[in-house]
């Protein structure tokens, strides 16, 4: 057993919805090394934002619920965590971004007075202290002028330096876990390219863990070295980057990876592309939740739900069929 | 394919030092005190049955470009001739009628379409607006129109609600052809998709293509997407075209350092291919439309800019046959 510093087991999560009981997260299980980039793919509604909330402690309940499942960080469960407790993990020992740096962002507060806020708060600095340290932060995330730039409000700075102020506001209390939930998604390939660029700086400087979450195969090559796969609540695939993208196993994986087009491909060919629409479970799954789009689905996978199988050197996917051969394992 | 060779050279839209300036008006008497120049003198050409890519970063005036080509924005000044018509000079009814043969796909299919009215109504309703059909014809070609974007005809009595974002985008799709036009601007139609929905509508899009013999002005800032299905690519940056050429010149030998730096920050799904290649990271973001550097507007950020790139604008020239760039220094990467 590798010494994991999160080590996730069985996790599961539920909302409650007007057209029923969706379950979002269906038992989820994984291990984050220390040091380590994790890259975490899926589609919209896969769970993979939800999975990250929920250790966090960050369901809205209602609706949603942590319906089982641990957490363990640092010898501590954080899901039996109690409010008051979980918060003084959330922002010190792990750090977190968002999606939208627009909105992550209290537009009436200065950028200052947010970068000192977790900074007194958690590590008890004084204001004085703090208000040094964010100058600090900010010139490491690359923004010029920062001692002047505190006295600034959000809507002063443009989208990429306003990420650049969320990485700096995570990172503010060294945190050996870092969850950053699709944080390039809204921004543009230049920008995008500067924040990446940050993030592995940052990462080889300070040794955090990341947990990456996105929807954006590309960004994970470059990023990640290990990946997780979701599809309808579930984990189905997880392998080293590499391994990953050289010999995908699970249909879902191999369909994802044909669809997109890349920039540099030689020859114009048809795009691979995945039939029907990813599910929304009112029910925990009997079956495969891909079955219905997959077309090497055999009859087990009508019956069974299919654990994770290892299918190679640290690679286990979630399916009961060799694609290669279209027989059984 | 075969369709597509036979007239390739035929220019089907010509558009021709093409502005869009948005004015700002301040103070108590409302005085005009400048103008965001969203889109500040484009020239170009798009073949017929060809698809023309246009790509740039968000606020570049790609979307204005394509809006301001249909005549939903007043253009400044500039002239877009459309098979043969000037389309700026033309006023009510002959617009109205030229507006049949171009059509438009959105990129938000949320927002897109009124949700209060039915999938019949919607894809009904150019047919009606044009008198292009009548009572149970209607009924007809939009059940055959639904069959074509791979839709149950039998879904046409329902509210776009019901549908999942890949399947509203066909009823967008759906929508567009029902009059027949000859020319579509698609507007980020699968940015708003997930990845493996992309790919259904992309298909469909190139499908549709070569049954009709369609022209496309294909906007994105998906570079990759828009390699896929491009045959020529435009590149914009802040209001104006810097590079145009044939997909596969424009990819494998970009001339403008715009360009170059914009091919490099595309990520890869390939780790080992990412691991190999040379990045160039722009510093900085892209400065207001309104109130545009001098000269070359990429200039604050270009890794190669000299002074003469401050004083004048460099010219949109041809520096190799069908391959166009506005850079001085263009020379140094043939």
């Amino acid at each position: 057993m590798p010494d994991f510093i999160l080590d996730v087991q069985g996790l599961e999560t539920t909302f409650r919805t007007p057209d029923g009981v969706v379950h979002a997260v269906n038992g989820v299980s994984f291990g984050l090394l220390e040091g380590e980039t994790l890259g975490v793919v899926g589609e919209s509604g896969c769970g993979k934002s939800v999975t990250m909330l929920s250790i966090l402690g960050l369901i809205a309940s209602p609706p949603g619920k942590v319906e089982a499942g641990k957490a363990i960080f640092s010898g501590q469960d954080l899901i039996k965590m109690s409010k008051e407790e979980i918060r003084h993990v959330r922002g010190a020992q792990i750090g977190m971004i968002f999606q939208d740096p627009m909105t992550s962002l209290n537009p009436v507060l200065t950028i200052g007075r947010q970068l000192e806020e977790p900074l007194m708060l958690h590590i008890g600095m004084t204001k004085n202290q703090a208000r040094e340290r964010a100058a600090e932060l900010l010139a490491m995330v690359g923004i010029p002028n920062a001692k002047d730039r505190l006295n600034d409000y959000p809507h002063q700075y443009s989208g990429g330096m306003r990420q650049r102020v969320m990485i700096a506001m995570a990172l503010s209390c060294s945190p050996q876990i870092l969850i950053a939930d699709e944080p390039t998604t809204a921004l543009d390939v230049t920008i995008q390219a500067q924040i990446t660029d940050l993030v592995k700086r940052l990462r080889d400087e300070l040794g955090m863990a990341i947990i990456w979450i996105t929807h954006d195969l590309g960004v994970v090559a470059s990023l990640a070295q290990r990946v997780l796969v979701m599809y309808g609540g579930f984990i189905i695939e997880e392998a080293q980057v590499k391994e990953l993208y050289a010999s995908p196993e699970h249909p879902y994986t191999i369909g994802l990876l044909g669809s997109l087009p890349r920039v540099d491909e030689k020859e114009r060919s048809k795009l691979f592309s995945i039939e029907g629409q990813p599910p929304v479970l009112y029910q925990k799954p009997e079956a495969c939740p891909f079955a219905p789009r997959c077309k090497w689905a055999i009859e087990h996978c009508w019956k069974e739900n299919p654990p994770l199988l290892v299918v190679g050197p640290e690679h286990r996917a979630a399916c009961w069929v060799d694609t290669r051969t279209g027989r059984h394992r | 394919m075969a369709t597509k060779e036979l007239n390739k050279n035929e220019v089907l839209l010509h558009v021709d030092d093409l502005k869009m300036h948005f004015p700002i008006y301040r103070g108590v008497f409302q005085r005009q005190v400048g103008a965001v120049r969203a889109v500040d003198g484009v020239s170009f050409d798009v073949k017929r049955g060809e698809t023309l890519g246009l790509v740039g970063e968000s606020g570049c005036g790609k979307s204005t470009t394509g809006r301001t080509i249909l005549q939903l924005y007043k253009p400044t000044s500039g002239a877009v001739t459309f098979d043969g018509t000037n389309l700026v000079t033309l006023k009510g009814e002959q617009m109205r009628q030229m507006r049949r043969k171009m059509q438009m796909i959105f990129q938000d299919p949320y927002a897109s379409l009124n949700p209060r009215m039915t999938v019949a109504q919607l894809v009904g309703e150019p047919l009606m607006v044009h008198s292009a059909a009548t009572g149970a014809e209607i009924t007809e070609r939009v059940a055959h129109l639904l069959e074509l974007v791979n839709l149950n005809p039998a879904f046409a009595t329902r509210y776009p609600h019901e549908f999942s974002g890949g399947q509203r985008q066909r009823i967008g799709v759906a929508r567009a052809l029902a009059l027949q036009p000859s020319f579509i601007i698609c507007d980020e139609p699968i940015s708003a998709l997930d990845v493996s929905i992309q790919a259904q509508v992309v298909n469909l899009l190139e499908e549709l293509q070569e049954q009709f013999n369609l022209t496309y002005l294909f906007i994105a800032h998906d570079l990759s997407m828009v390699k896929h299905i491009s045959d020529r690519v435009a590149v914009m940056y802040l209001g104006v075209i810097v590079e145009l050429a044939t997909r596969d010149e424009l990819y494998a030998k970009p001339l403008h350092p715009y360009t170059q730096a914009l091919l490099s920050a595309v990520p890869i799904p390939d780790p080992v291919a990412d691991a190999k290649r040379k990045r160039t990271i722009l510093q900085g973001d892209v400065p207001s439309p309104a109130n545009p550097p001098s000269g070359c507007r990429f200039r604050t950020r270009c890794p190669i800019a000299e002074a003469v790139c401050a004083e004048t604008r460099p010219e949109f020239r041809e520096i190799r046959p069908g391959h166009f760039v506005a850079c001085f220094f263009a020379e140094r990467f043939l």
